[in-house]
């Protein structure tokens, strides 16, 4: 964490309402390349309503978003994703019937000229994808094997790995390790972690505070669609941090009488 | 997760060797190609001397397989797509009786009667499939409704107009037509010649063709089907566009997150249903000389169990143009063969239920292999 670093994406003072609601109140995040920006926030925090003024589904109502510097405006993910910013979302990322390989490609797909043809070049993607999958770390039968026999954790690399090989600079996973195992969830904050190393700036949101202690570089709490601050590694303890998420005394009360378990 | 810095790809302990028998059996053109065999074998053993695998009978099954074939290809892509086609039987009533109105009721030539039917059955296919990405209703009821909707018209169009339900003289009016032959007529004619004067086909014993091999050619109704099968497995299978089929019938959300053009590929493939539609329409048109307001009954079901044989899923993102073929295939043996065999021909129904019924399961157990559902 070098202080001169600039920051690849600067969400300055993001509001957003729907209607009379306000989701966002003025909500200030910088990400950094090769940093693992952890979002944290419990249910109705406005973590998915903020990621998504990121991705470009949502325009902010007030505020301003700036992308390697400059000031940024995406009308549709689309935008987003051509400028580098993916998303992984917890589902509805992989197609279970299809094969990893046409999978990893899916609406990518590499082309080559047979005769008058244009066609899907099976062997390069074939080639891609195991080699891909190899970096992550994830043994493949085959590059035919079906999605669907991939385990949760295993799947969410395989969305990782695809967003990080078609150039993705900012990376935002969306509760990646909320419906995993231990074992997988382990699996993917070291995905995380191999990701970050590679200088692509990671956005991990999350309700899980020792996942987030686990691989966080930056910490920000969103609270009632405001951001309680950033704090960086080593300036925070997890205990404050689950204190900041819950809004502070009720939890305080309910935890002791738990033994310090949430 | 250790880390796995190894060169070359080794084998995880965690990964169970899959037996050779359970790989076969995920492929999709399986339950095909088992039907297709036992199917064979069944009526050589208990029709051989028939004459169904006689010149003439092999050319017989062989033209009902093809019909089949032509419109299980549309709907085994619509399948995978993720959608359903319940007009298609209408859609051939349809696309029949308007070639027979522009030909012989308007007068127009019959290559711009076939020309405009073409246009405008694979427009209503699009409609078809407009309406079920823009309303995200299932298929099931947009496409029912335009089964009632075609079907209708076919019987009110010709009854107004010439105050009959069948418009024949489309063979005189086709005379000398260029494109009429591209669906009626027959190819290969001096092969079939060659192989009569051989021997090695029958030939007429007496009459105005004495002489003449019983089957003089190969009726482009094959042809239609077999380019349609070669054209929708090479697209689905070989191409990107095909990639996007699996991934619109697989999961269109997440087809949509990655930047696949869900709706156009649902869309365009209700047109090439239609067009499949039109093509069986026009070649039976062709064929019998008229156009009659009952053609294509039940075939949109037909279509669907030909495909679902064939080893798609009707829940979509996976099967196969070569299983639907083949499932086509196992079809027209099978109509063709009772009646060779002097089976009571409506058992075939009977037939048709029973392996409808198995293939489904048996697919059922194989998208479980596959996704490792249990």
């Amino acid at each position: 964490m070098n202080p001169e670093k600039a920051p690849i994406i600067q969400m300055k003072n993001i509001e957003k309402h729907f209607g009379s609601v306000i989701a966002l109140a003025g909500v200030s995040v910088d990400v950094f390349p090769g940093e693992c920006h952890c979002l944290l926030g419990d249910n109705g925090a406005g973590k998915s309503t903020f990621i998504k003024t990121m991705s470009g589904v949502h325009k902010p109502t007030a505020g301003q978003i700036e992308f390697e510097g400059r000031p940024m405006h995406f009308n549709d993910p689309r935008d987003a994703i051509s400028a580098g910013i993916a998303t992984v979302h917890q589902h509805l990322a992989m197609i279970p019937l299809m094969s990893v390989s046409r999978n990893f490609f899916m609406g990518n797909e590499p082309e080559k000229k047979v005769g008058p043809l244009t066609l899907f070049d099976h062997d390069h993607a074939n080639k891609v994808t195991m080699e891909e999958m190899r970096k992550m770390g994830i043994n493949l039968r085959g590059p035919d094997q079906a999605v669907g026999t991939l385990s949760g954790g295993e799947r969410q690399t395989v969305a990782i790995a695809r967003a990080v090989h078609f150039g993705a600079k900012v990376l935002i996973l969306d509760e990646p390790t909320s419906a995993l195992g231990v074992r997988q969830t382990a699996n993917v904050l070291a995905t995380i972690d191999k990701v970050r190393k590679q200088g692509i700036a990671v956005v991990f949101i999350t309700h899980n505070v020792r996942h987030a202690m686990a691989v966080g570089d930056r910490f920000t709490v969103l609270n009632r669609g405001k951001t309680l601050g950033t704090a960086q590694r080593g300036q925070i303890t997890p205990e404050e941090l689950q204190d900041l998420m819950a809004g502070g005394q009720e939890l305080v009360a309910l935890e002791g009488s738990l033994g310090g378990t949430v | 997760m250790g880390e796995t810095a190894q060169p070359t790809p080794v084998t995880d302990e965690r990964i169970k060797e899959i037996s050779p028998f359970r790989k076969a059996l995920i492929r999709p053109e399986l339950g095909g190609m088992v039907g297709t065999v036992a199917v064979f074998t069944f009526f050589l053993l208990f029709a051989h001397d028939s004459g169904m695998f006689n010149a003439q009978g092999m050319m017989n099954w062989s033209i009902v397989s093809a019909q089949f074939m032509i419109i299980a290809v549309g709907a085994c892509l619509l399948m995978i797509a993720g959608e359903f086609d319940l007009s298609v039987g209408s859609m051939i009533g349809f696309a029949g009786m308007m070639v027979a109105i522009f030909s012989v009721t308007l007068g127009w030539p019959v290559w711009i009667a076939i020309t405009v039917t073409f246009v405008l059955c694979t427009a209503i296919g699009g409609l078809n499939g407009w309406i079920v990405v823009r309303t995200g209703l299932p298929s099931f009821i947009v496409t029912l409704a335009f089964l009632f909707i075609l079907r209708g018209f076919t019987i009110f169009l010709p009854q107004t107009i010439e105050r009959k339900t069948i418009i024949g003289g489309i063979k005189d009016v086709s005379e000398g037509d260029w494109l009429a032959p591209v669906f009626g007529g027959k190819i290969f004619g001096g092969l079939f010649e060659w192989l009569g004067d051989a021997g090695m086909i029958a030939v007429f014993e007496r009459g105005t063709r004495k002489g003449q091999p019983v089957v003089d050619g190969l009726p482009m109704l094959i042809v239609w089907a077999i380019v349609l099968v070669i054209f929708g497995h090479i697209l689905l299978t070989k191409t990107k566009f095909g990639n996007w089929i699996f991934a619109s019938g697989g999961d269109a959300e997440a087809a949509r997150n990655s930047g696949v053009p869900v709706n156009k590929v649902k869309i365009l493939m209700f047109m090439f249903t239609a067009f499949c539609a039109t093509v069986f329409a026009v070649c039976q048109v062709m064929e019998f000389g008229s156009a009659g307001a009952d053609r294509g009954l039940l075939k949109e079901f037909e279509a669907i169990i030909a495909v679902v044989i064939g080893g798609a899923l009707l829940t979509g993102g996976y099967g196969s143009v070569l299983g639907a073929a083949l499932g086509a295939l196992i079809f027209g043996v099978v109509q063709q063969g009772l009646f060779f065999a002097g089976v009571e021909s409506s058992l075939f129904r009977v037939f048709l239920g029973v392996i409808l019924l198995g293939a489904v399961i048996l697919n059922t157990y194989i998208r479980r292999i596959i996704t490792g559902e249990r």
